[in-house]
Protein backbone atom coordinates (compact mmCIF):
# COMPACT_ATOMS: atom_id res chain seq x y z
CA UNK A 1 0.00 0.00 0.00
CA UNK A 2 1.23 3.43 -0.86
CA UNK A 3 0.65 4.75 2.63
CA UNK A 4 2.69 2.08 4.33
CA UNK A 5 5.94 3.94 3.82
CA UNK A 6 4.53 7.37 4.53
CA UNK A 7 3.15 6.44 7.96
CA UNK A 8 6.72 6.00 9.19
CA UNK A 9 7.34 9.71 9.07
CA UNK A 10 3.99 11.03 10.30
CA UNK A 11 4.28 13.52 13.15
CA UNK A 12 1.90 12.45 15.86
CA UNK A 13 0.93 14.46 18.91
CA UNK A 14 2.82 12.01 21.11
CA UNK A 15 6.01 12.27 19.06
CA UNK A 16 5.79 16.07 19.27
CA UNK A 17 5.61 15.86 23.05
CA UNK A 18 1.95 16.84 23.06
CA UNK A 19 -1.31 15.11 23.82
CA UNK A 20 -4.42 15.23 21.65
CA UNK A 21 -8.00 15.04 22.90
CA UNK A 22 -9.90 12.09 21.40
CA UNK A 23 -13.23 13.87 21.77
CA UNK A 24 -12.57 17.25 20.17
CA UNK A 25 -9.08 17.07 18.65
CA UNK A 26 -7.65 19.90 20.79
CA UNK A 27 -3.88 19.66 21.33
CA UNK A 28 -2.35 20.16 24.79
CA UNK A 29 1.01 20.05 26.47
CA UNK A 30 1.97 16.56 27.69
CA UNK A 31 1.27 17.27 31.37
CA UNK A 32 -2.34 18.44 30.81
CA UNK A 33 -4.94 16.23 32.51
CA UNK A 34 -8.29 17.60 31.33
CA UNK A 35 -9.06 18.99 27.90
CA UNK A 36 -9.46 22.74 27.99
CA UNK A 37 -11.97 22.77 25.17
CA UNK A 38 -14.39 19.98 25.97
CA UNK A 39 -13.50 18.83 29.50
CA UNK A 40 -12.67 15.21 28.56
CA UNK A 41 -9.91 13.34 30.33
CA UNK A 42 -6.64 13.36 28.40
CA UNK A 43 -4.22 10.49 27.91
CA UNK A 44 -1.51 10.27 25.31
CA UNK A 45 -2.33 6.57 25.04
CA UNK A 46 -5.04 4.78 26.95
CA UNK A 47 -2.79 2.24 28.67
CA UNK A 48 -5.56 0.23 30.33
CA UNK A 49 -7.50 0.10 27.08
CA UNK A 50 -6.69 -3.48 26.04
CA UNK A 51 -7.38 -4.91 29.49
CA UNK A 52 -10.84 -3.39 29.52
CA UNK A 53 -11.45 -4.51 25.94
CA UNK A 54 -10.67 -8.13 26.86
CA UNK A 55 -12.71 -8.03 30.08
CA UNK A 56 -15.86 -6.73 28.40
CA UNK A 57 -15.35 -9.01 25.42
CA UNK A 58 -15.26 -12.13 27.63
CA UNK A 59 -18.33 -10.90 29.51
CA UNK A 60 -20.10 -10.50 26.16
CA UNK A 61 -19.09 -13.99 25.01
CA UNK A 62 -20.26 -15.59 28.25
CA UNK A 63 -23.63 -13.82 28.06
CA UNK A 64 -24.01 -15.02 24.46
CA UNK A 65 -24.05 -18.69 25.55
CA UNK A 66 -27.33 -18.67 27.54
CA UNK A 67 -28.75 -16.36 24.87
CA UNK A 68 -28.55 -19.28 22.45
CA UNK A 69 -29.48 -22.10 24.82
CA UNK A 70 -32.63 -20.65 26.39
CA UNK A 71 -35.84 -19.59 24.61
CA UNK A 72 -36.09 -16.07 23.25
CA UNK A 73 -39.84 -16.20 22.72
CA UNK A 74 -42.56 -18.21 24.46
CA UNK A 75 -45.65 -18.33 22.23
CA UNK A 76 -48.96 -19.88 23.24
CA UNK A 77 -51.63 -20.34 20.58
CA UNK A 78 -54.93 -22.00 21.59
CA UNK A 79 -53.37 -23.45 24.70
CA UNK A 80 -50.32 -24.89 22.94
CA UNK A 81 -47.03 -23.47 24.15
CA UNK A 82 -44.03 -23.19 21.89
CA UNK A 83 -40.57 -22.03 22.84
CA UNK A 84 -38.23 -20.52 20.29
CA UNK A 85 -34.52 -19.96 20.59
CA UNK A 86 -32.70 -17.45 18.37
CA UNK A 87 -31.71 -20.05 15.78
CA UNK A 88 -35.11 -21.75 16.10
CA UNK A 89 -36.83 -18.47 15.26
CA UNK A 90 -34.66 -18.02 12.17
CA UNK A 91 -35.43 -21.55 10.96
CA UNK A 92 -39.15 -21.01 11.50
CA UNK A 93 -39.13 -17.77 9.51
CA UNK A 94 -37.20 -19.54 6.77
CA UNK A 95 -39.77 -22.36 6.60
CA UNK A 96 -42.59 -19.80 6.38
CA UNK A 97 -40.92 -18.49 3.26
CA UNK A 98 -39.95 -15.07 4.71
CA UNK A 99 -36.37 -15.42 3.53
CA UNK A 100 -35.56 -11.73 3.69
CA UNK A 101 -36.59 -11.36 7.32
CA UNK A 102 -34.98 -14.67 8.26
CA UNK A 103 -31.77 -13.32 6.76
CA UNK A 104 -32.01 -10.03 8.69
CA UNK A 105 -32.54 -11.84 11.99
CA UNK A 106 -29.79 -14.36 11.23
CA UNK A 107 -27.31 -11.62 10.33
CA UNK A 108 -28.25 -9.43 13.30
CA UNK A 109 -28.35 -12.13 15.98
CA UNK A 110 -25.82 -14.72 14.83
CA UNK A 111 -23.39 -13.41 12.21
CA UNK A 112 -22.82 -9.92 13.65
CA UNK A 113 -22.28 -10.98 17.30
CA UNK A 114 -19.89 -13.82 16.42
CA UNK A 115 -18.15 -11.70 13.79
CA UNK A 116 -17.74 -8.96 16.37
CA UNK A 117 -16.18 -11.32 18.93
CA UNK A 118 -13.63 -12.43 16.35
CA UNK A 119 -12.96 -8.93 15.02
CA UNK A 120 -12.43 -7.34 18.44
CA UNK A 121 -10.21 -10.23 19.57
CA UNK A 122 -8.16 -9.89 16.38
CA UNK A 123 -7.78 -6.12 16.80
CA UNK A 124 -6.79 -6.51 20.46
CA UNK A 125 -4.24 -9.23 19.68
CA UNK A 126 -2.74 -7.41 16.73
CA UNK A 127 -2.89 -3.89 18.22
CA UNK A 128 0.78 -3.73 19.07
CA UNK A 129 2.21 -5.38 15.99
CA UNK A 130 2.49 -4.14 12.42
CA UNK A 131 1.52 -7.40 10.76
CA UNK A 132 -0.89 -9.08 8.36
CA UNK A 133 -3.36 -6.26 7.72
CA UNK A 134 -2.00 -2.76 7.22
CA UNK A 135 -3.22 0.22 9.19
CA UNK A 136 -6.04 1.12 6.86
CA UNK A 137 -7.46 -2.40 6.80
CA UNK A 138 -7.53 -2.58 10.59
CA UNK A 139 -8.91 0.95 10.79
CA UNK A 140 -11.81 -0.07 8.53
CA UNK A 141 -12.40 -3.22 10.54
CA UNK A 142 -12.57 -1.10 13.71
CA UNK A 143 -15.01 1.36 12.13
CA UNK A 144 -17.25 -1.46 10.91
CA UNK A 145 -17.25 -3.08 14.37
CA UNK A 146 -18.14 0.23 16.03
CA UNK A 147 -20.88 0.98 13.53
CA UNK A 148 -22.54 -2.38 13.24
CA UNK A 149 -22.59 -3.62 16.85
CA UNK A 150 -25.69 -1.75 17.92
CA UNK A 151 -27.77 -3.35 15.16
CA UNK A 152 -27.72 -6.68 16.98
CA UNK A 153 -30.31 -5.20 19.35
CA UNK A 154 -32.97 -5.78 16.64
CA UNK A 155 -33.95 -9.17 18.05
CA UNK A 156 -34.47 -7.78 21.55
CA UNK A 157 -36.77 -5.08 20.18
CA UNK A 158 -38.66 -7.64 18.07
CA UNK A 159 -39.35 -9.65 21.21
CA UNK A 160 -40.48 -6.51 23.08
CA UNK A 161 -42.87 -5.52 20.29
CA UNK A 162 -44.31 -9.02 19.90
CA UNK A 163 -44.81 -9.37 23.65
CA UNK A 164 -46.56 -6.00 23.78
CA UNK A 165 -48.75 -6.61 20.76
CA UNK A 166 -49.71 -10.27 20.92
CA UNK A 167 -51.72 -10.44 24.13
CA UNK A 168 -55.00 -11.91 22.89
CA UNK A 169 -55.82 -14.10 25.89
CA UNK A 170 -56.57 -17.65 24.73
CA UNK A 171 -56.01 -17.10 21.01
CA UNK A 172 -52.38 -16.11 21.17
CA UNK A 173 -49.96 -14.71 23.70
CA UNK A 174 -46.25 -14.06 23.46
CA UNK A 175 -43.87 -13.74 26.39
CA UNK A 176 -40.19 -12.89 26.34
CA UNK A 177 -37.83 -15.68 27.34
CA UNK A 178 -34.75 -15.41 29.52
CA UNK A 179 -32.52 -15.39 26.41
CA UNK A 180 -33.80 -11.91 25.54
CA UNK A 181 -32.15 -10.53 28.66
CA UNK A 182 -28.84 -12.34 28.21
CA UNK A 183 -28.71 -11.47 24.51
CA UNK A 184 -29.27 -7.79 25.31
CA UNK A 185 -26.47 -7.98 27.88
CA UNK A 186 -24.16 -9.68 25.41
CA UNK A 187 -24.70 -6.94 22.83
CA UNK A 188 -24.23 -4.20 25.44
CA UNK A 189 -20.99 -5.77 26.77
CA UNK A 190 -19.47 -6.09 23.29
CA UNK A 191 -20.44 -2.49 22.52
CA UNK A 192 -18.62 -1.33 25.66
CA UNK A 193 -15.67 -3.51 24.71
CA UNK A 194 -15.42 -1.88 21.26
CA UNK A 195 -15.75 1.62 22.73
CA UNK A 196 -12.89 0.99 25.14
CA UNK A 197 -10.54 0.21 22.28
CA UNK A 198 -8.09 3.04 21.62
CA UNK A 199 -7.66 3.11 17.81
CA UNK A 200 -4.43 5.08 18.17
CA UNK A 201 -2.81 1.82 19.30
CA UNK A 202 -3.35 0.40 15.80
CA UNK A 203 -1.31 3.19 14.26
CA UNK A 204 1.44 3.19 16.87
CA UNK A 205 2.61 -0.15 15.56
CA UNK A 206 4.08 1.65 12.57
CA UNK A 207 6.33 3.84 14.65
CA UNK A 208 7.47 1.28 17.17
CA UNK A 209 11.05 2.49 16.81
CA UNK A 210 10.39 5.47 19.07
CA UNK A 211 8.27 5.60 22.19
CA UNK B 1 -13.05 15.80 38.07
CA UNK B 2 -9.89 17.97 38.13
CA UNK B 3 -10.19 21.64 37.31
CA UNK B 4 -9.41 22.93 33.86
CA UNK B 5 -6.09 24.69 33.65
CA UNK B 6 -5.46 27.94 31.83
CA UNK B 7 -5.84 27.91 28.05
CA UNK B 8 -2.77 26.26 26.52
CA UNK B 9 -0.96 28.90 24.52
CA UNK B 10 0.34 28.45 21.00
CA UNK B 11 -1.48 25.20 20.27
CA UNK B 12 -4.67 26.77 18.92
CA UNK B 13 -3.70 26.21 15.31
CA UNK B 14 -3.12 22.48 15.74
CA UNK B 15 -5.44 19.52 15.71
CA UNK B 16 -4.66 15.90 16.58
CA UNK B 17 -6.63 13.24 14.70
CA UNK B 18 -8.85 11.56 17.34
CA UNK B 19 -8.34 8.20 15.62
CA UNK B 20 -4.62 8.01 14.89
CA UNK B 21 -3.06 10.96 16.76
CA UNK B 22 -1.50 12.54 13.65
CA UNK B 23 -0.94 16.28 14.04
CA UNK B 24 -2.42 18.73 11.55
CA UNK B 25 -2.39 22.47 11.12
CA UNK B 26 -5.92 23.80 11.02
CA UNK B 27 -6.66 25.41 7.68
CA UNK B 28 -9.96 27.09 6.83
CA UNK B 29 -12.32 24.44 5.42
CA UNK B 30 -14.85 25.80 2.91
CA UNK B 31 -18.46 24.88 3.80
CA UNK B 32 -19.65 21.73 2.10
CA UNK B 33 -16.20 20.16 1.75
CA UNK B 34 -14.48 17.61 3.97
CA UNK B 35 -11.12 17.74 5.70
CA UNK B 36 -9.66 14.27 6.21
CA UNK B 37 -6.73 13.07 8.27
CA UNK B 38 -3.80 12.56 5.90
CA UNK B 39 -2.81 9.30 7.58
CA UNK B 40 -5.99 7.37 8.46
CA UNK B 41 -8.46 9.33 6.29
CA UNK B 42 -10.90 9.86 9.16
CA UNK B 43 -13.10 12.87 8.41
CA UNK B 44 -11.87 15.65 10.69
CA UNK B 45 -14.15 18.50 9.67
CA UNK B 46 -17.18 18.90 7.40
CA UNK B 47 -18.56 22.35 8.09
CA UNK B 48 -21.91 23.17 6.48
CA UNK B 49 -23.53 26.52 5.89
CA UNK B 50 -25.89 27.36 8.77
CA UNK B 51 -25.34 23.94 10.32
CA UNK B 52 -25.92 25.09 13.92
CA UNK B 53 -29.36 26.51 13.18
CA UNK B 54 -30.39 23.47 11.17
CA UNK B 55 -29.24 21.05 13.86
CA UNK B 56 -31.18 22.90 16.55
CA UNK B 57 -34.31 23.07 14.37
CA UNK B 58 -34.11 19.39 13.49
CA UNK B 59 -33.54 18.45 17.14
CA UNK B 60 -36.64 20.40 18.13
CA UNK B 61 -38.65 18.70 15.37
CA UNK B 62 -37.42 15.30 16.49
CA UNK B 63 -38.38 16.02 20.11
CA UNK B 64 -41.97 16.86 19.11
CA UNK B 65 -42.21 13.73 16.94
CA UNK B 66 -40.82 11.69 19.81
CA UNK B 67 -43.62 12.74 22.14
CA UNK B 68 -46.20 11.82 19.50
CA UNK B 69 -44.46 8.50 18.84
CA UNK B 70 -44.52 7.40 22.45
CA UNK B 71 -48.12 8.00 23.39
CA UNK B 72 -50.18 7.57 20.21
CA UNK B 73 -51.16 4.02 19.23
CA UNK B 74 -48.23 2.44 17.44
CA UNK B 75 -49.68 -0.72 15.94
CA UNK B 76 -53.12 -2.29 15.88
CA UNK B 77 -53.54 -6.03 15.84
CA UNK B 78 -56.74 -7.74 14.66
CA UNK B 79 -57.56 -11.44 14.87
CA UNK B 80 -61.16 -12.37 14.13
CA UNK B 81 -63.20 -10.08 16.35
CA UNK B 82 -60.38 -9.34 18.77
CA UNK B 83 -58.30 -6.23 18.38
CA UNK B 84 -55.50 -4.73 20.39
CA UNK B 85 -53.79 -1.38 20.11
CA UNK B 86 -50.39 -0.88 21.61
CA UNK B 87 -48.13 2.11 21.94
CA UNK B 88 -44.35 2.26 22.29
CA UNK B 89 -45.06 2.60 25.98
CA UNK B 90 -46.63 -0.89 25.95
CA UNK B 91 -43.59 -2.33 24.21
CA UNK B 92 -41.46 -0.95 27.02
CA UNK B 93 -43.63 -2.38 29.78
CA UNK B 94 -43.89 -5.77 28.02
CA UNK B 95 -40.75 -7.08 29.71
CA UNK B 96 -41.76 -5.89 33.16
CA UNK B 97 -44.94 -7.99 33.00
CA UNK B 98 -42.82 -11.11 32.60
CA UNK B 99 -40.63 -10.31 35.57
CA UNK B 100 -37.81 -8.81 33.56
CA UNK B 101 -37.98 -5.29 34.90
CA UNK B 102 -34.31 -4.44 34.31
CA UNK B 103 -34.67 -5.29 30.61
CA UNK B 104 -37.79 -3.15 30.49
CA UNK B 105 -35.85 -0.23 31.90
CA UNK B 106 -33.00 -0.84 29.46
CA UNK B 107 -35.34 -0.88 26.45
CA UNK B 108 -37.01 2.32 27.66
CA UNK B 109 -33.62 3.97 28.02
CA UNK B 110 -32.41 2.88 24.57
CA UNK B 111 -35.43 3.82 22.47
CA UNK B 112 -37.02 6.72 24.36
CA UNK B 113 -35.16 8.26 27.29
CA UNK B 114 -31.67 8.46 25.79
CA UNK B 115 -32.66 9.72 22.32
CA UNK B 116 -34.93 12.33 23.91
CA UNK B 117 -32.33 13.44 26.47
CA UNK B 118 -29.72 13.68 23.70
CA UNK B 119 -32.01 15.95 21.65
CA UNK B 120 -32.51 18.21 24.66
CA UNK B 121 -28.77 18.28 25.39
CA UNK B 122 -27.90 19.14 21.78
CA UNK B 123 -30.53 21.86 21.61
CA UNK B 124 -29.27 23.26 24.91
CA UNK B 125 -25.62 23.25 23.84
CA UNK B 126 -26.10 24.60 20.33
CA UNK B 127 -29.28 26.68 20.63
CA UNK B 128 -27.70 29.87 22.01
CA UNK B 129 -24.83 29.60 19.52
CA UNK B 130 -27.26 29.22 16.61
CA UNK B 131 -28.71 32.58 17.65
CA UNK B 132 -25.23 34.09 17.86
CA UNK B 133 -25.15 34.29 21.67
CA UNK B 134 -22.60 32.99 24.13
CA UNK B 135 -22.99 29.29 24.94
CA UNK B 136 -25.15 28.41 27.93
CA UNK B 137 -23.40 27.39 31.15
CA UNK B 138 -22.29 23.74 31.09
CA UNK B 139 -22.87 23.64 27.32
CA UNK B 140 -19.60 21.73 26.88
CA UNK B 141 -20.69 19.10 29.40
CA UNK B 142 -24.09 18.71 27.72
CA UNK B 143 -22.54 18.29 24.27
CA UNK B 144 -19.86 15.89 25.53
CA UNK B 145 -22.55 13.75 27.12
CA UNK B 146 -24.61 13.78 23.91
CA UNK B 147 -21.59 12.64 21.91
CA UNK B 148 -20.68 9.89 24.38
CA UNK B 149 -24.19 8.40 24.39
CA UNK B 150 -24.70 8.48 20.63
CA UNK B 151 -24.17 4.73 20.03
CA UNK B 152 -26.75 3.93 22.70
CA UNK B 153 -29.65 5.86 21.16
CA UNK B 154 -31.30 3.11 19.14
CA UNK B 155 -34.52 4.56 17.74
CA UNK B 156 -33.66 3.58 14.15
CA UNK B 157 -32.89 0.02 15.17
CA UNK B 158 -36.25 -0.16 16.90
CA UNK B 159 -37.96 0.73 13.59
CA UNK B 160 -36.25 -2.17 11.82
CA UNK B 161 -37.28 -4.37 14.76
CA UNK B 162 -40.89 -3.32 14.18
CA UNK B 163 -40.62 -4.32 10.53
CA UNK B 164 -39.31 -7.76 11.48
CA UNK B 165 -42.01 -8.19 14.12
CA UNK B 166 -44.71 -7.28 11.58
CA UNK B 167 -43.55 -9.98 9.18
CA UNK B 168 -43.44 -12.50 12.02
CA UNK B 169 -47.13 -12.05 12.85
CA UNK B 170 -48.62 -11.48 9.41
CA UNK B 171 -49.59 -15.14 9.28
CA UNK B 172 -51.26 -14.90 12.66
CA UNK B 173 -53.19 -11.64 12.47
CA UNK B 174 -53.86 -8.44 10.56
CA UNK B 175 -51.66 -5.58 11.69
CA UNK B 176 -52.12 -1.91 10.83
CA UNK B 177 -49.59 0.77 11.71
CA UNK B 178 -51.00 3.65 13.77
CA UNK B 179 -50.06 7.35 13.75
CA UNK B 180 -47.18 6.78 16.16
CA UNK B 181 -45.55 4.40 13.70
CA UNK B 182 -45.31 7.15 11.08
CA UNK B 183 -44.16 9.65 13.70
CA UNK B 184 -41.40 7.26 14.68
CA UNK B 185 -40.37 6.66 11.06
CA UNK B 186 -40.22 10.43 10.48
CA UNK B 187 -38.21 10.76 13.68
CA UNK B 188 -35.57 8.39 12.33
CA UNK B 189 -35.30 10.37 9.07
CA UNK B 190 -34.99 13.67 10.93
CA UNK B 191 -32.30 12.20 13.20
CA UNK B 192 -30.27 10.94 10.24
CA UNK B 193 -30.55 14.37 8.61
CA UNK B 194 -29.47 16.06 11.85
CA UNK B 195 -26.42 13.81 12.16
CA UNK B 196 -25.40 14.61 8.59
CA UNK B 197 -25.10 18.29 9.54
CA UNK B 198 -23.17 17.53 12.71
CA UNK B 199 -19.44 18.23 12.55
CA UNK B 200 -18.24 17.70 16.08
CA UNK B 201 -14.80 19.27 15.76
CA UNK B 202 -16.29 22.47 14.33
CA UNK B 203 -18.88 22.52 17.10
CA UNK B 204 -16.18 22.13 19.76
CA UNK B 205 -14.04 24.83 18.21
CA UNK B 206 -16.97 27.26 18.04
CA UNK B 207 -17.98 26.42 21.61
CA UNK B 208 -14.50 27.29 22.82
CA UNK B 209 -14.19 30.48 20.80
CA UNK B 210 -17.60 31.80 21.77
CA UNK B 211 -17.25 31.11 25.48
CA UNK B 212 -13.84 32.80 25.63
CA UNK B 213 -14.87 36.16 24.17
Amino acid sequence: MENARRTQSVLTARRAGLVGCTTCGRVHARQAVVCHRCGSRLASRDTGSLQRVWAWLFAGMIAYIPANLYPMLVTSTFGKTQQNTIVGGVIELFEHGSWGVALIVFVASVLIPIGKFIAIAYLAVSARSAVVIRGHGRQHLYEVVEFIGRWSMIDVFVVAILAALVQLDFVATVHPGIAAASFALSVAFTMISAQNFDPRLLWDAYEADDT
Amino acid sequence: MPEKGPAPAGLDGLIACPTCDALHNIAPVPPGSKARCHRCHTVLMTPRQGAMTRIVMLAATAAVLMIAAIFFPFLELQVGGLSRKSSVFDAITAFSASGMLPLSIAVAALIVVLPFARLVAIAYALGPMALGWHPAPQAARAFRWAEATRPWAMAEIFIVGVAVALVKITGLAKVTPGPAFWAFAALVLVTVLKDSFMCRLTVWKTLEERSRS
